[in-house]
């Protein structure tokens, strides 16, 4: 399923992020699961979801380019699916 | 783990050259235990007079808590024979660091189970290392496969999902691959299968037990074919040079991303490293865990490039990257060479090459002692070695 980047996300409730060189590490209490945060500047985008009204808007602010797009949208969506990031209700 | 990237630069680098804390921390709260297994990593059965107190326990969690390590390991010996067990545990979910927990199973009792299966921050692995009880108690001892069973049979009647089965492949075992895994499926639990290691007491087993040249490309075939559907806790990662890497990440994360705190709170780089070579200090000390994690000398070492030594050679080098330290270390075999169970043989042939050999000791042995066996009385007795013939003179 597609991630609808145009309704607004936020960090999971159950989701900590530790931050790293690298990008973070994000864990997920409720599946015990972790994650790695590739990069930056995706760590930026997910830090940006809490107070942006779109996902979009998001990755926008942290500066991913047109041309990223793509990548990101897929990078997010790993996220959604596996409850790092959630649609938010607002 | 699931990767998510959206350019992927090479992680291992970051992982190789250690991060500010552990991703995985092993902490194991004792030295007690009630079974004493032939492989028994940390060699337990006694408990150590110097094991960290309660509030010494609760110290090291708000420091883990500091550190953002998300989520510990608790092992031991068998942790649950802690009278402040649970405190701890609580205390721990309590401070956002989440717990996952090794046990034989014996302390499961159907309250336990009731109370863990409504935390999610508390995870629970139960040791098994055979599909029957003929194959497990050979290892475990008598009575341990039942114990394990009901403990399992205990967390799924109070509704706890997903809590792992962890089983150490061996020799004996390793024909039940199938059977353990329908075990776990039975029980809606998550099979985990971890390597044979010569630390603690394995050491004096390993030669009969770990698995043959043949099986563990069996081994690696069954698991390349499950993906991330069996969890190995990225334990046979050496098996990658058979050709495509198994989930995980693929490395020796030991001093770098993972490491080992003991009953006493020493610090060692991996769980099957209790030894002096691998000690980076201990959380009493000043400054605490972080200072031992962050500065040891030790840990410094292991984060910088590694010599790939008579390895340098091998098409499979970026592969397995040498192996296993431990396994290594604890065969005799240098630290820069190959892994014993190289997975095209360089290491058994150069364990035959070395042939009689000194391998290292652990560092401490809390084995419970043998059975003592029936004493001459005459042994312990001052007149020992008299000859005396009085009862002879009245004949």
């Amino acid at each position: 399923m597609a991630i609808d980047l145009e309704r607004p996300w936020r960090v999971g409730r159950q989701v900590a992020l530790r931050p790293e060189p690298f990008g973070a590490l994000a864990y997920h209490f409720g599946t015990r699961r972790l994650s790695f945060i590739k990069t930056r500047k995706l760590l930026a985008v997910v830090h940006a979801l809490d107070e942006q009204p779109s996902g979009r808007d998001a990755c926008r602010v942290a500066g991913v380019s047109g041309a990223e797009m793509p990548a990101y949208e897929r990078a997010l969506e790993t996220l959604a699916h596996s409850g790092m990031i959630e649609e938010d209700g607002r | 783990m699931s990767a998510v990237a959206a350019r992927a630069p090479r992680l291992v680098d970051h992982f190789e050259a250690g991060l500010d804390a552990p991703i995985c921390l092993t902490w194991e709260l004792t030295y007690a235990c009630n079974l004493a297994c032939v492989h028994c990593l940390s060699s337990s059965g006694r408990r150590d007079p110097r094991e960290l107190s309660t509030a010494e326990c609760l110290a090291l969690i708000d420091e883990f808590q500091r550190m953002q390590i998300f989520y510990v390991n608790i092992g031991g010996g068998e942790p649950t024979v802690r009278r402040d067990f649970w405190e701890i545990v609580d205390y721990a979910t309590a401070h956002d660091v989440g717990v996952k927990f090794s046990t034989n199973g014996s302390r499961i009792t159907p309250e336990i189970a009731a109370r863990l299966a409504g935390s999610d921050y508390v995870d629970v692995q139960i040791s098994l290392d055979g599909a029957t009880a003929a194959v497990n108690d050979r290892v475990r001892g008598v009575g341990s496969f039942a114990t394990a069973v009901r403990a399992m049979e205990r967390l799924t009647a109070a509704g706890f999902r997903g809590f792992k089965v962890s089983v150490v492949v061996t020799r004996e075992n390793i024909g039940q691959l199938d059977a353990f895994k329908a075990i776990a499926d039975r029980y809606g639990a998550q099979l985990r299968l971890t390597r044979l290691r010569p630390s603690g007491r394995g050491a004096d087993v390993w030669d009969e037990l770990h698995p043959t040249p043949r099986q563990q490309r069996l081994l690696y075939d069954w698991l390349l074919e499950r993906g991330e559907e069996v969890l190995t806790g990225d334990s046979f990662f050496h098996l990658a040079a058979y050709g495509d890497p198994l989930p995980g990440l693929n490395l020796c994360g030991a001093g770098r991303v993972v490491c080992l705190i003991d009953p006493v709170g020493d610090v060692y780089a991996c769980p099957f490293a209790i030894h002096d070579a691998f000690l980076a200090g201990n959380v009493r000390s000043r400054g605490g865990f972080a200072t031992v994690w962050r500065g040891s000398e030790l840990f410094q070492a292991l984060r910088r490039p590694q010599s790939s030594g008579i390895c340098l050679s091998c098409s499979q080098y970026d592969a397995c990257r040498g192996g296993c330290m431990a396994a290594k270390f604890f065969t005799g075999l240098p630290l820069d060479g190959p892994d014993p169970e190289c997975a095209l043989g360089h290491g058994a042939s150069l364990l035959d090459l070395l042939g009689d050999r000194e391998v290292p000791r652990p560092a401490a042995d809390h084995s419970r002692r043998k059975p003592s066996r029936p004493q001459r009385a005459c042994d312990e007795s001052p007149l020992a070695g008299l000859e005396v013939h009085a009862s002879r003179k009245a004949s």
